[in-house]
């Protein structure tokens, strides 16, 4: 049985660069119900701009296409992320995600999936060749002394 | 992004004011480049301490400032780096290629 969100937001845009600041500091504004400290909210943005980033560069090279973003709160303040996309689709996800990997530009580092992979608690990604990536993301955020 | 460089004896600094995303990252880059080309710094000083956001881009650009110095026989190094970076950097291993100052120098 599929396990339902206490709540969730989705939202969707355009490939444009310009929206990678919207889609991180949107989930991040979400995310505020659960009360993340100053680090965990900077966490999620850093990978939510990676993930996005990656959809906005790899899956539309060469046109622009739609992105979706959902951001899902699960029972035991499990925050889920996923970015979909109906792109190109990698050719070797595993290649991929390897540090230093890319197929970017000067101004990549190949560095993406290795900081979302540090930086959430999980990460999966699937992937197939002119249909799209859905990239996965949890992470749970501390209950904190005090709170309610 | 808004760049503000100055050079003193050699050293130029660039003071980085904003996010550092993919999305600004091209132009700041380039803005770096310039700069660089133009002044012909033994080292160069990227201040971060303006920076209120940093993914992976700014990975690129650190390496890229580092490389661009090589080439001029000077080298790079970081200083002023707010904690959200500074992790960001720490994930990358950054310290093997671009040094993080603890301290602005001069100051």
């Amino acid at each position: 049985m599929k396990v339902k969100p206490n709540n969730y937001i989705a939202m969707e845009f355009l490939s444009r660069s310009v929206n990678e600041g919207f889609a991180r500091a949107a989930v991040a504004a979400f995310a505020a119900q659960l009360d993340p400290t100053l680090e965990e909210i900077g966490d999620i943005k850093t990978a939510v701009s990676e993930a996005v980033t990656n959809a906005i560069v790899h899956a539309y090279p060469d046109e622009l296409g739609k992105i979706n973003v959902r951001a899902a709160i699960f029972e035991g303040n499990v925050l889920e992320i996923t970015v979909r996309d109906w792109g190109c689709g990698i050719a070797d996800v595993d290649k991929a995600r390897e540090p230093l990997f890319t197929t970017g530009g000067e101004e990549r580092s190949g560095m993406g999936f290795t900081i979302m992979e540090s930086f959430m608690d999980s990460l999966t990604v699937r992937s197939k060749m002119q249909r799209g990536t859905v990239v996965t993301m949890k992470r749970k955020i501390a209950v904190r002394a005090g709170r309610r | 992004m808004e760049v503000i460089s100055t050079c003193k004896e050699r050293t130029s600094t660039l003071q980085f004011r904003g996010e550092l995303d993919h999305h600004n990252a091209k132009e700041a880059i380039r803005r770096m480049e310039q700069i660089v080309a133009a002044a012909l710094p033994k080292q160069l000083i990227l201040d971060f301490a303006g920076v209120t956001f940093m993914d992976s881009s700014g990975i690129a650009l650190a390496v890229r400032a580092q490389r661009q110095m090589n080439a001029l026989g000077g080298n790079a190094a970081l200083c002023n780096v707010p904690s959200q970076a500074k992790k960001v950097f720490d994930a990358a291993g950054i310290n093997r290629m671009v040094p993080i100052l603890e301290e602005e120098k001069g100051k």
